[in-house]
């Protein structure tokens, strides 16, 4: 199967002082592919995806985003991507629908099509009674799920997830992987940052990030039989594990 | 540009709905004009005075009398000489010194103008001016109940002095001052606080990885506080003329253009502390305690720059709000015009290169 490559970065690096949160790292993605960046907190996914979307500059390394250098080609980058942080950044002071206009604006889309795509969300996920209140007021799901279409709202190529799901119930979680699902179906490619080991299992591909460095890069059940455990939480553990070992074998 | 209006519109959504922000723009101003003005503007009951009578006539004394009967005026204590009068005066016993001249008596009914002097505490410039109204308003009415049916010009002549201060330099320096501080707390503060927010929300982020480009993005959330500012300043003028007859003697336009620079310096500062800051409370901290308070003490709006010791009057040069008043006042008490503030034109000019040039340097290593 030959499918093309829409992520692809080589020895990419990023460093703070002399200190490496990301550490050489090459990777390939593939369109409509759901690719899960793994990784304790302070392993360096979030230093990676802000790398690929534009917001941090790689110390060294080469990468090409939707078909376009990092470095050279940033502006066509950035109309071909979508990002949603950690944080579901909406405009808790704007209503549903001012957010979904205001986003539509900057990303120059027409008049009638915010129109049709505002109309489309807001039926779509449920919020034509609360259309017209701050998104302050809504549940933290509803948010999510709205920062989400916000965040692909001009149709990219790629979608961005640095942790979508941190501090919402498991319940709420599935229903958003659902609609990750939906986009992927659409034929966009979603590169997801996580450290729920439960989420890892719903992604096509996954690449462990253990100090900065890949530590491990496969589909979840490829994984799991290489390390021969049951599941991805076991796979991470055994990893870190094994990185603790020869790092302390280093220092020694 | 139709991106720019879009971006310009949920600018005005944030600044509509947020009652701190329309508390600070629209009642804020009006509330310390009134203040200001009232404050120094404000009726005197009983003002203490000394008074030396050096006539020691019943004509005096009825004068005396009169002028207590105004209810504005209450005698602290009779003196002997001069020297009692800085006496009373530093003490702080005594707002004023009335000096009642040997021949008093004798001007008046030899129909000449008898003349009394008044020593009045110039360090409190706008109390000092009112007292000195008021009693020409009493020596007028003096005059018009002893004589009533007087076809004769008779009046006293009050000349005064102020000691401590005699130029009254401060008379009306609060509208100056007011516009300064306003302008300031709209401009740096309320933009550092906005962007701040941005980055608060997480949604400063999202505007980065979208085209807009840094520069529309500063520049969009700029404009409508630099719009609001240039409302505050016409409203604060507005009432500093209606109602406390502040004059605006140069040319309008001139000052409106001052107005536009200061406005700049102030939005430069307020991007550049929230490069710095990332949460609200921190740009709040940063623009009260570097910029409010500098410009409330040494910019000379509340106290006179040339009584400070040198070090802090040094720092009240670096003050940008040092040289904005002292154009306002040039352009609205003096009526001067280029000519004469040129240098302090030259200076803001200066400043607002300067920190627009580091504004947008440190925005950019901050997308490193």
């Amino acid at each position: 199967m030959s499918r093309e490559i829409v992520i692809k970065t080589d020895a990419l690096t990023k460093k703070f002082g002399d200190f490496a949160a990301v550490d050489e790292i090459s990777f390939e993605v593939t369109k409509g592919e759901i690719f899960g960046f793994l990784g304790a907190n302070g392993a360096g996914k979030t230093t990676a995806i802000k790398m690929l979307i534009g917001l941090s500059r790689p110390t060294s390394g080469e990468a090409t985003v939707a078909g376009y250098d990092l470095y050279k080609e940033t502006e066509r980058i950035k109309k071909r991507i979508g990002y949603m942080s950690q944080k579901f950044s909406l405009y808790n002071d704007l209503t549903p629908q001012e957010n979904i206009k205001f986003f539509g604006g900057i990303y120059s889309l027409s008049r009638k099509s915010i129109k049709e795509k505002t109309q489309e969300i807001l039926e779509k996920l449920d919020l034509v009674d609360v259309a017209n209140t701050p998104v302050s007021t809504i549940p933290l799901g509803w948010k999510q799920r709205l920062a989400f279409a916000v965040a692909t709202l001009h149709d990219p190529e790629i979608v961005f997830l640095d942790e979508p799901t941190g501090g919402v119930d498991p319940m709420v979680r599935r229903q958003f992987w659902e609609t990750i699902y939906e986009a992927s179906d659409n034929g966009k490619t979603i590169f997801v940052t996580t450290h729920y080991m439960d989420e890892a299992e719903y992604c096509h591909r996954i690449s462990i990030m253990v100090a900065g460095k890949i530590a491990a890069l496969d589909t979840p059940d490829s994984l799991k039989k290489q390390f021969e455990v049951e599941s991805m939480d076991e796979v991470f553990v055994k990893l870190v594990r094994r990185n603790e070992n020869t790092t302390s074998k280093i220092s020694k | 540009m139709k991106v720019f209006l879009a971006f310009l519109k949920k600018e005005f959504y944030h600044i509509l709905r947020d009652k701190r922000t329309l508390l600070i723009l629209f009642i804020m101003p009006v509330t310390q004009v009134l203040i200001f003005g009232y404050a120094v503007t404000n009726e005197f009951k009983d003002a203490r005075i000394d008074v030396l009578d050096n006539s020691r006539s019943p004509l005096s004394r009825e004068y005396i009398n009169h002028l207590q009967s105004s209810g504005h005026f209450q005698l602290n204590q009779s003196i002997t000489n001069y020297r009692d009068i800085e006496e009373g005066m530093k003490a702080g016993n005594s707002k004023f010194a009335l000096v009642i001249p040997h021949d008093f008596s004798t001007d008046f009914l030899a129909k000449k103008q008898p003349e009394v002097q008044l020593l009045a505490d110039g360090s409190d410039p706008n109390n000092a001016t009112t007292l000195v109204q008021y009693v020409n308003q009493m020596s007028y009415s003096f005059i018009n109940n002893k004589f009533p049916n007087s076809t004769q010009k008779r009046s006293i002549t009050v000349s005064s002095r102020m000691l401590y201060n005699p130029q009254l330099e401060s008379a009306y320096n609060f509208i100056p001052g007011v516009i300064a501080m306003i302008l300031l707390i709209i401009s740096a503060m309320l933009t550092s606080l906005t962007i701040a927010k941005e980055k608060e929300q997480g949604t400063m982020e999202i505007l980065l990885v979208s085209p807009l480009s840094p520069f529309i993005i500063i520049l969009g959330k700029v404009v409508p506080y630099a719009i609001l500012s240039f409302i505050n300043a016409l409203i604060i003028l507005l009432l500093g003329t209606s109602i406390f007859d502040v004059p605006i003697r140069g040319s309008i336009i001139l000052l409106l253009l001052m107005c536009l620079l200061y406005v700049i310096v102030a939005l430069a500062l307020g991007i550049l502390i929230s490069t710095a800051e990332d949460t609200q409370q921190g740009a709040m901290m940063k623009s009260m305690m570097g910029l409010m308070l500098p410009t409330m003490i040494l910019s000379g709006f509340m106290f006179p720059l040339s009584s400070m010791p040198q070090v802090l009057q040094g720092l009240g040069h670096i003050v940008p709000a040092t040289y904005f008043i002292e154009i306002l006042k040039a352009i609205m008490l003096r009526g001067t015009g280029l000519l004469t503030i040129w240098l302090s034109t030259l200076v803001l000019i200066g400043m607002a290169i300067v920190l627009l040039g580091l504004a947008i340097r440190n925005f950019k290593i901050r997308l490193q």
